[in-house]
């Protein structure tokens, strides 16, 4: 899962927009937590992520976050001893204990959950439409080498992750025994040395060993720029708002209370709206 | 103004007794474009890592003499000074990019250089269009071919307009069609933009014919540095493994050896020797028939389709029969290494199926990644070290990453040797990266006394006219030629041997021997019919 500049209007902002835009879509994620406002943010990442053209990558990443919104879920209806509807009665556990399932602590879990797999898709859509070298350059005026280093590593992890796929075909071709996971550990090492000495030459020779702290970056704001900040300060603000307003109210405990008004419809709606209108306008999207 | 010169420099490696170079004395002029010839530990790459001021600043060793590089001299800076002057490029692309993106990875030297925003933008867009590399700008560097990666490569050295270009067997990891391409590319910047270019290459035919002067390099020391002409003159006298095939070939009819293809074919017909004059050229001899008995590695309509990718393989069907040679070429991506890894089993197919005989063991392209013992000796039994060439008594108690880059690829040999029984098939990939032409006539000698049938995927059409008695061609993951190997490569026009060009395919003669008994032999019929004729 890696970026790849796409003909898309969110890949077309700036990357510092590209940011704030999937921020603010995670802090709507973080300060709501009624499902209804909640499932319209998951609405909106997923909706963003196929106007993106990310609907395949997004999907893969949609079933690692399911898993650990599962897990989640799972682990607060075991651990919770809260609410009064039980749903099942597990009797005496090793470790937990005596344990009941309540309805609250299952449904409280299933929105933690979902919290947890919005965030996770929020990262996923930022790693996909989001220039890391554009990002990492918003950084160098304040360190510029360690900007630089947050790069390289970046770069590294696909040549490290191809090298040791080599490392195990290898192995399997060799007749006989195999080595030890400590011969293996040590070679994969000295494997790695090897390419950060190469890299470093590399780096070396591109002049980083002198390199000066870059001038401030003058770029005239584009339509889309515009647009998806627009849209993030709106998501963001939209999700504070209704937050502070208790529009999108939740109780689980010790009974549920999950009202479903006009107001949080109208919250939903406008999140879903906000978050989704800047990828009307395709002027310009082409890379 | 000299743009380089060394001064008696030499240079030892940390705890290095012995210099990698010795007494170094050379000037280069902008606009020169010199090749740097020599086998594989010379010290060819530790020259010009001189150049690029990596020595000694990056490896550390004890450096004497005196290196000036644009009327800086090397003491006093480090390469990242030196960087506006010289650009640089390694042998693997892999390791010479650095950054997420085409286009910043060519823009980071101009901003190393604290190139204000304009200029690194129009630094970047300059460079890409020079190089042909504009429409990958906004594509991520690990999406890249290794051609194409190593154009990036090659734009984010020129990107800073350095005056002097290093390059350090740049194709090594290309096919020919890359290859030829990335040496046009060079060509045209040395003629266009006046750069300096200081070129280490193995394969001395694809670059002789254009270079200025050659470097001849043995043990640190500079040996011989002359025009291509001399050069080649020097080599056939003194170093016939630095001698193209191109001037063995005039060398063994009597003829001054001279660099490319085009000047060989003049000098041939300049001596009435050249096939395309006088009487028709005669018919290639007919090539053995390849075995193709039922005992052999069959492959039955192989398809290998990646999900929501492309059909790397597509219902490719041959055989191998036991104890053939085999040469797999093709461009990148042709599918040689996949073909490979479904002969060893490493992959299965999509769809068809692959049976044979016997055990098929696979050498991948990179011999480090079966090293992983303290000893040559825990690597492979004695055995097995005897039979890649290797002498277990003086090789058994050495380190396996102490090696050169030819020993370590005859001990990853030893290592898929070895075993109780011998394999029926042997499969190499790209066993000759990094090799130089005395290495590979060793690999190519060994490969001919192994036991088994053999398959070796490769680039080199000089290696496979040593070993190979079929070459079969892949493109697009389809068989496209599968015949003997001088029916395939005297015709090719990338895939053809340099004396197999000079000739034009004539007798289907691929070596120098061959190509030199073929015109010695036309020269005589030629004698003996004028005397008929008289």
């Amino acid at each position: 899962m890696t970026y790849r500049r796409r003909a898309s209007a969110l890949h077309a902002a700036r990357a510092a927009v590209g940011c704030a835009y999937c921020l603010a879509l995670a802090v709507s994620a973080l300060v709501l937590s009624a499902p209804v406002a909640l499932g319209a943010v998951g609405l909106a990442v997923l909706g963003a992520g196929a106007s993106a053209g990310l609907t395949r990558q997004l999907a893969r990443a949609g079933l690692y976050a399911v898993a650990l919104g599962v897990v989640v879920a799972l682990v607060n209806a075991l651990v919770t001893r809260n609410g009064l509807t039980v749903i099942v009665r597990l009797g005496d556990l090793p470790i937990l204990g005596h344990t009941d399932i309540t309805l609250e602590a299952t449904v409280y879990g299933a929105i933690l959950g979902l919290r947890a797999a919005l965030l996770v898709l929020c990262g996923a859509l930022y790693t996909l439409a989001v220039d890391p070298d554009e990002v990492l350059k918003l950084f160098r005026r304040v360190s510029f080498r360690s900007a630089l280093t947050a790069t390289l590593g970046t770069r590294m992890v696909p040549i490290l992750v191809r090298d040791s796929r080599r490392l195990a075909e290898a192995q399997r071709c060799r007749p006989g025994s195999p080595p030890t996971r400590v011969q293996l550990m040590r070679a994969a090492t000295a494997n790695v040395l090897d390419r950060a000495l190469d890299v470093a030459a590399a780096l070396e020779v591109r002049g980083y060993g002198s390199a000066r702290r870059p001038g401030r970056h003058r770029r005239p704001w584009s339509r889309h720029d515009l647009a998806f900040l627009g849209a993030a300060c709106a998501v963001a603000g939209l999700s504070i708002a209704g937050r502070v307003a208790g529009l999108a109210a939740f109780h689980a405990y010790p009974a549920l209370v999950v009202p479903v008004d006009p107001g949080q419809v109208a919250l939903a709606a406008g999140l879903l709206v906000c978050a989704l209108a800047p990828f009307a306008d395709r002027r310009g999207v082409e890379p | 103004m000299t743009l380089l010169e060394l001064e008696a420099v030499s240079y030892w490696y940390p705890g290095a007794a012995e210099p990698a170079l010795d007494d170094v004395s050379l000037q280069v002029q902008p606009g020169e474009l010199i090749v740097v010839a020599g086998a594989s530990g010379s010290g060819k790459s530790t020259l010009l890592r001189t150049v690029s001021g990596l020595v000694p600043h990056f490896h550390g060793g004890r450096f004497a003499g005196r290196a000036v590089i644009g009327g800086r001299d090397t003491r006093e800076h480090g390469p990242g000074d030196l960087a506006a002057t010289v650009g640089t490029l390694f042998q693997d692309p892999e390791t010479s990019v650095v950054m997420g993106t085409v286009k910043s990875e060519v823009a980071l030297a101009l901003e190393n250089l604290g190139y204000s925003e304009a200029a690194v933008a129009r630094g970047v867009q300059e460079t890409a269009l020079a190089l042909g590399i504009g429409h990958l700008l906004g594509r991520s560097t690990a999406e890249l071919s290794g051609g194409e990666l190593q154009r990036v490569a090659l734009a984010a050295a020129m990107a800073a307009k350095p005056s002097l270009l290093v390059l350090d067997e740049p194709t090594s990891q290309l096919d020919p069609v890359f290859g030829d391409e990335l040496m046009a590319t060079l060509r045209r910047l040395n003629e266009d933009r006046d750069t300096a270019i200081l070129l280490a290459e193995h394969r001395l035919e694809r670059c002789l014919a254009w270079a200025d002067r050659v470097l001849a390099v043995d043990r640190g020391r500079i040996v011989c540095d002359a025009e291509p002409r001399d050069f080649l003159a020097w080599a056939m006298a003194t170093a016939p493994e630095l001698a193209t095939p191109g001037a063995r070939l005039l060398g063994r009819l009597g003829l001054p050896p001279v660099a490319g293809v085009k000047a060989a074919r003049a000098e041939l017909r300049a001596a009435g020797l050249h096939p395309g004059d006088g009487d028709p050229e005669a018919a290639p001899p007919r090539p053995p028939a390849a075995r193709r008995d039922r005992d052999g590695l069959r492959f039955d309509r192989v398809w290998h389709e990646l999900r929501n990718g492309p059909a790397i393989l597509q219902g490719v069907s041959l055989r191998v029969a036991p104890g053939e040679r085999v040469a797999l070429m093709g461009a990148n991506g042709a599918g040689k290494s996949t073909l490979l890894r479904h002969a060893a089993g490493l992959m299965a197919p999509t769809r068809g199926r692959i049976e044979g005989p016997g055990q098929v063991r696979l050498l991948l392209q990179t011999p480090t990644d079966y090293l992983v013992h303290e000893t040559v000796s825990a690597e492979a039994s004695p055995t097995a070290l005897q039979a890649a060439g290797l002498d277990p008594v003086s090789f058994g108690p050495r380190h396996p990453r102490e090696l050169s880059v030819g020993e370590k690829q005859l001990v990853a040999l030893a290592v898929i040797l070895d075993g109780p029984e011998p394999p029926a098939f042997v499969c190499l990939d790209e066993p000759t990266r990094g090799l130089d032409r005395g290495r590979k006539a060793e690999l190519a000698r060994l490969i001919v006394g192994l036991p088994g049938a053999v398959i070796v995927a490769t680039h080199d059409p000089e290696f496979v006219a040593e070993f190979a008695e079929r070459v079969i061609l892949l493109g697009g993951g389809r068989v496209i030629a599968d015949g003997a190997t001088a029916e395939v490569l005297a015709r090719g026009a990338y895939f053809a041997t340099e004396t197999a060009r000079i000739l034009g395919g004539a007798g289907g003669a691929l070596t120098p021997e061959q190509g030199a008994a073929v015109l010695s032999a036309r020269e005589a019929a030629t004698t003996s019919l004028a005397e008929v004729r008289a």
